[in-house]
């Protein structure tokens, strides 16, 4: 029963895809970025549909299972990025419209004009966009096998759910992300309310109640460190400021930011999404009533659904799988998209075929869409990190640029050797860090430690080499927000 | 469009303060709001808070863009 509900809801999902693109004509601006055309409302459905990910469904809960305290950073970065992208991202809009952006190396280019940097950030783009995707690919096959009461394995859901993801990604491009994230969304909301509020409801007769007996009998578990040793104060304050500054510098952002009709509708967006994560503290009472109802679980990002399994019908438990199935599928179409894309225009084109035409541009990334597909199917099938760290290494590399953009649009010193030296030193902290398990380091996110050194760095080498750095770049005289205002003054 | 005002800037730097820095004072089981713990009631009424912020800075910056436009 379950298992055909979800099958459903994946078919009305994927024809929906395929409608959105229909009858129009897909060059590269009209597949990467809608041809600029988004309103308020489709956009305001595409951010949250991208915030809205496989992530928050079990990543969160499941933290909030095994970790708890420290899984209330998930709760505060989304606030938070939104204030940065509130600043930010409208001006980014501007300067996309004035310059033909579709990407977000192409700001890089008209910022900084190095042809190094470029490469570095389409790489950096594609290598954190990967353990994202893996997350909502794993998350997928969790999902679909719990679902289906282990009647499909986690791997063939991966596999089908992949190939709907290229396909219709192929055809229609952002259009068809921005239509199915509305089937989406309503679904989601439904099913985090109905969770949130009948599993305590069930089982402890209101949420008050509920509290009152996870505090008697794990009186630690919900302040931090909670059930952690080393996740403090230190580490929420570094972590909150890691991910809200690396909440908008997602190339996938970037790319939706460019699709919306105006600045102002960009700007009310960030207004806005906040009072979408309303919804999340509904999936930690989940994780939560977990701690109590199915203790001891090994894979903390199987409560949600083993709670929604134990309580609700098999209907529902096929609802809310559709529903999970979808808010994985919508972001990883997104994020193959935005790393294809990058790959193609910025990273191929410039170093091997400087003649490349756009058409044949657009038909490289629609192959690489599935190359890229394949080869996260393989991460995921092969690897069994939590659903929150892959998000955390993600925002470690992404948040790296932020540098580059923030001094790119106010500071008009900040050089393409600065940005270059700062992002170099970061990513190698970063990276170093992460792979010799030294994150915390000394109770800070190590992610943030590289980015404070990589603010420093882009700084100091950018008052430095002001003039070594006309040798990089012609264009940093007079860089892109400075053009901008004296055009409008 | 200008760099944002002062005046917007600081609108934006309140939730950063109530949300992130303030962290120690307020990650707390009590009291109890409706039987929910403290630290996650205080996030809770923060996603709110920081809507109402924006909406500020959001009149703010409109405001002194139509004035600007006005003046030229």
């Amino acid at each position: 029963m379950s298992l055909w509900v979800i099958v459903a809801i994946v078919a009305l999902g994927t024809a929906i895809g395929f409608l959105a693109g229909r009858r129009r004509e897909m060059d590269l601006e009209q597949w990467t970025v809608g041809g600029r055309r988004f309103g308020a409302v489709l956009m305001y459905m595409l951010l949250a549909g991208e915030l809205y990910t496989t992530f928050a469904f079990l990543g969160a809960s499941g933290w909030a299972y095994s970790r708890g305290g420290p899984s209330l950073y998930i709760l505060a970065y989304i606030s938070l990025g939104c204030v940065v992208s509130f600043f930010i991202m409208p001006r980014i809009w501007e300067l996309g419209r004035r310059h033909g952006m579709q990407t977000q190396p192409d700001f890089f280019a008209a910022r900084y004009g190095n042809r190094f940097l470029n490469g570095l950030v389409c790489v950096v783009g594609i290598a954190a966009v990967i353990p994202y995707l893996q997350l909502q690919i794993e998350g997928l096959g969790i999902i679909v096998n719990v679902a289906s009461f282990g009647g499909i394995g986690r791997a063939p859901a991966m596999v089908v759910s992949v190939g709907l993801l290229v396909a219709f990604v192929w055809a229609s491009g952002i259009r068809a992300v921005a239509w199915i994230s509305v089937l989406k969304d309503i679904l989601m909301i439904v099913a985090a309310l109905a969770i949130g509020i009948a599993i305590p409801h069930i089982y402890f007769g209101g949420i008050g109640p509920m509290f009152a007996a996870l505090l008697h009998a794990r009186p630690g578990h919900l302040t931090m460190p909670g059930a952690t040793k080393n996740l403090d104060h230190t580490w929420y304050v570094s972590t909150v400021l890691l991910s809200s500054l690396g909440y908008c510098m997602w190339p996938h952002y970037f790319a939706s930011a460019f699709s919306a009709r105006s600045a102002d509708v960009i700007r009310r967006n960030a207004v806005i999404l906040p009072l979408y994560s309303l919804t999340l503290p509904f999936i930690f009472f989940a994780g939560f009533a977990a701690v109590l109802i199915v203790p001891g679980l090994a894979d903390g990002d199987l409560s949600l659904l083993t709670m929604i399994r134990k309580t609700f019908p098999a209907w529902f438990l096929g609802v809310a799988g559709g529903a999970g199935a979808l808010t994985a599928m919508v972001p990883a179409a997104v994020l193959v998209l935005t790393a294809a894309t990058l790959f193609a225009k910025n990273l191929f084109r410039p170093a091997f075929a400087p003649t490349m035409s756009d058409d044949r541009v657009a038909r490289l990334a629609r192959i690489m869409v599935a190359i890229i597909g394949i080869a996260s199917l393989g991460f995921a099938l092969f690897s069994s990190a939590s659903l929150v760290s892959l998000l955390l290494i993600g925002y470690a590399g992404v948040a790296q640029l932020f540098p580059g953009v923030v001094l790119g649009i106010f500071w008009r010193r900040a050089t393409a050797a600065g940005v270059l030296s700062g992002l170099v030193a970061g990513i190698a902290t970063a990276a170093s860090l992460l792979l010799t398990h030294h994150d915390p380091i000394l109770g800070w996110n190590a992610g943030f430690a590289a980015l404070c050194l990589n603010f420093g760095v882009t700084i100091f080498v950018s008052f430095r080499g002001s003039a070594a750095s006309s040798e990089f770049a012609g264009r940093t005289d007079e860089p892109v927000g400075w053009q901008f205002t004296k055009h409008h003054t | 469009m200008r760099p944002p005002s002062v005046g917007a800037l600081m609108l934006g730097l309140v939730p950063f303060v109530g949300i992130c820095f303030t962290v120690r004072f307020w990650d707390r089981l009590e009291p109890r709001v409706l039987g929910i713990p403290f630290n996650l009631a205080w996030l809770i009424a923060w996603m709110v808070l920081c809507t109402l912020c924006l909406w500020a800075a959001y009149r703010m910056e409109n405001a002194r863009e139509s004035g600007g436009h006005g003046t030229r």
